[in-house]
């Protein structure tokens, strides 16, 4: 019994290098991987292939569960660090402005006409059926406008397309509503309900559309569409592009569902779902471009023109960012 | 684990007990899933339990929830004195940072270092590509906006039954309530407890516990032995137990209590029929007892015979 366990041995020779290993990755993890000095850097793939290799030897002549199921532990970590992801956080953000963010938007050209096509589609069927009987308004606003129905007066309608006393408070009110009013959460359910073969987001988009499309034709009906394009366009545009490209990324997921090509359904779904969440993500930072401008640029700005203007001026900006051949910056 | 060529036991009891043991290696079993890394060894990767993973949601959601209580008391101490514009002002800040939290809380948390939101820390989950590469942000966007359907979803259509009552609009609440709740119940429906946001990302939660390298008991034990040097066993007594039964012992003499242990230790020396020594206590029987049964198991491995548990005729 004086000979030592041959897997002790064994142990006993390599302990101090998984030490090392375990503190060089905890430090990674908790204090970046600028923490770690240059010696740190060049021993860490050593030690780690070490350590896996030494898990491999452990499987087959140790029986102690502890040191097997150390092993695993820490070669997991260190897999995971070894072969993770490496850039922090501000790195990843540049990138998303720079290309990630335009580049998928530009791919996805075909899911967006697809989308537009329904919110538009939706919004010309209900403003069409409006115009011919405004009974329709009922149908598709059942409850969301408040007061701005068939039975308000014209005069009234006039009154809210402009602001009088322009003042903070009316301004952080209207952009507060503007959040809370969960454009966001319908631009993300857009996307992530695409998996369903895009069903509920053409559903969904071509829904919003119908609103919009009701709400236009009772403006129309009393001679107001100049001023409410105005009213609706200053912020409009970015808030209806981004209704639209969430649309295109659930119509990314559902097409990747339901037309896998060579590889098999969920690896087609995982791919589409990768570059269609940046899309995804983009459309909650333009709604929240769309927010501000609703609830600074419409309160300040009374005058029709210029409310056109900004509306034009969104909608090149935006449509250079994403659709010129890499021209650099563009928004942001 | 391997059970490959075991020679079956005898008695109807011997085999009733060792297929117990097989059911409950089985189920702890369940979760592990085999990575190949590019240096060709093999990991065992453990995933998250739904409890666990529930549990983790339950802390995020109480961590974000206290965080605005805090963060709204601080806005509503700074602007108190402003009046009606200050109040204005603390609603609009409320809701910069509903939207702020509710929509970026996770992403911005497993987009870290330790690909972990704080509830997931707490419960040892991380999330992790479930190719074996890299986890990319894009992968970590996706899996967080399907929660909408998940979560948000069930809980519209919960709050719109609350308020719709009976009638027509009750009835489609309710079937949009099961419909809804079909996704969120996912990570149970599934093996791999994937929840539909992992289905579409390509991730997977996995569990990566604190795991501390202990003490070898054979060591100490064989300092203890070489102290009075009188444990010796035979062959017969050494072979009277396989791996299953080391593992067991190895948990015992880690955590178990002293009384757990006087009885573990009487049981094993009516089997294999030993003299009590004059002085020798449990303690030291039992991790003699240890050393001597892996050395003896360890050697048999070398030989590529693997003495699976008692049963084992090898």
């Amino acid at each position: 019994m004086s000979d030592l366990l041959k897997s002790y041995r064994f142990r006993e020779e390599r302990e101090a290098e998984w030490h090392k290993l375990d503190q060089i990755i905890n430090r990674a993890e908790s204090r970046g991987v600028n923490a770690l000095s240059d010696e740190d850097m060049i021993a860490l793939p050593r030690l780690y292939r070490q350590a896996v290799s030494s898990l491999s030897l452990a499987r087959s002549i140790s029986l102690d569960q502890n040191v097997i199921s150390y092993l695993e532990t820490l070669c997991t970590k260190a897999y995971l660090f070894v072969y993770g992801t490496r850039s922090n956080l501000l790195e990843k953000l540049g990138d998303f402005f720079t290309h990630g963010w335009p580049n998928a938007v530009r791919a996805a050209w075909k899911p967006t006409l697809l989308s537009a096509g329904c919110l538009f589609g939706g919004a010309l069927l209900a403003f069409i059926l409006c115009m011919i009987d405004m009974e329709w308004f009922w149908t598709f606003n059942s409850s969301i406008v408040g007061d701005r129905t068939p039975d308000a007066t014209t005069a009234y309608l006039e009154s809210t397309l402009y602001t009088d006393q322009t003042d903070a408070e009316g301004m952080l009110s209207a952009f507060s509503a503007q959040l809370f009013s969960n454009n966001s959460g319908v631009a993300l359910l857009a996307f992530a309900l695409g998996f369903m073969f895009g069903v509920p987001t053409a559903i969904l988009v071509a829904y919003n559309g119908l609103l919009l499309g009701a709400f236009y034709a009772l403006f129309w009906s009393r001679g107001l569409g100049y001023e409410l394009t105005g009213w609706l366009l200053i912020h409009g545009v970015t808030e209806l592009f981004a209704i639209v490209l969430a649309g295109a990324a659930g119509f990314m997921i559902g097409g990747g569902v339901a037309f896998p090509g060579q590889k098999s359904r969920m690896e087609s779904a995982q791919a589409a779902g990768r570059s269609a969440a940046t899309i995804a993500i983009g459309a909650v930072v333009m709604l929240f471009f769309a927010a501000l401008l609703e609830g600074f640029g419409r309160q300040l700005i009374n005058s029709d023109v210029v409310r056109y203007m900004i509306a034009g001026g969104t909608l090149i900006l935006w449509m250079g960012y994403f659709y010129l051949p890499r021209a650099r910056g563009g928004h942001e | 684990m391997t059970q490959t060529g075991a020679i079956p036991p005898s008695t109807k009891e011997d085999r009733h007990e060792r297929r117990r043991r097989l059911a409950i290696q089985k189920r702890l079993t369940e979760f592990d899933r085999k990575l190949v890394t590019p240096e060709g060894a093999e990991l065992t990767l453990k995933l998250g339990s739904a409890g666990q993973r529930a549990g983790a949601f339950l802390l995020d959601w109480l961590l974000i929830i206290l965080l605005f209580v805090i963060i709204l008391y601080g806005i509503n101490e700074i602007t108190k004195g402003l009046g009606q514009t200050g109040g204005e002002i603390a609603g609009a800040l409320a809701m910069l940072l509903i939207f702020l939290l509710r929509n970026f809380y996770f992403i911005v948390f497993e987009l870290g270092r330790r690909a972990a939101t704080p509830g997931k820390r707490v419960m040892g989950l991380r999330v992790a590509s479930r190719n074996g590469g890299q986890l990319t942000a894009n992968a970590i966007l996706a899996r967080n906006f399907v929660r909408e359907v998940e979560v948000f979803l069930p809980l519209g259509f919960l709050l719109q039954s609350a308020v719709s009552g009976g009638g027509v609009n009750g009835w489609i609440s309710l079937s949009g309530l099961i419909w809804s709740g079909i996704f969120l119940f996912m990570p149970v429906l599934n093996k791999d407890k994937l929840r539909l946001g992992d289905l579409i990302a390509g991730t997977w939660v996995i569990h990566t516990p604190k795991t501390k390298l202990l003490r070898d008991i054979a060591k100490s034990s064989q300092q203890a032995a070489a102290g009075n040097g009188n444990f010796v066993f035979s062959a017969e007594q050494l072979d009277a137990y396989g791996i299953h039964e080391l593992h067991i012992l190895e948990n015992l003499l880690r955590k178990s209590t002293p009384e757990v242990k006087a009885s573990v230790a009487e049981r094993i020396r009516t089997k294999i029929g030993w003299d009590r020594l004059p002085d020798e206590t449990d303690g030291d029987f039992l991790r003699a007892y240890y050393a001597g049964l892996r050395k003896n198991l360890e050697q048999k491995l070398l030989l590529g015979k693997r003495k699976a548990d008692k049963f084992d005729k090898r």
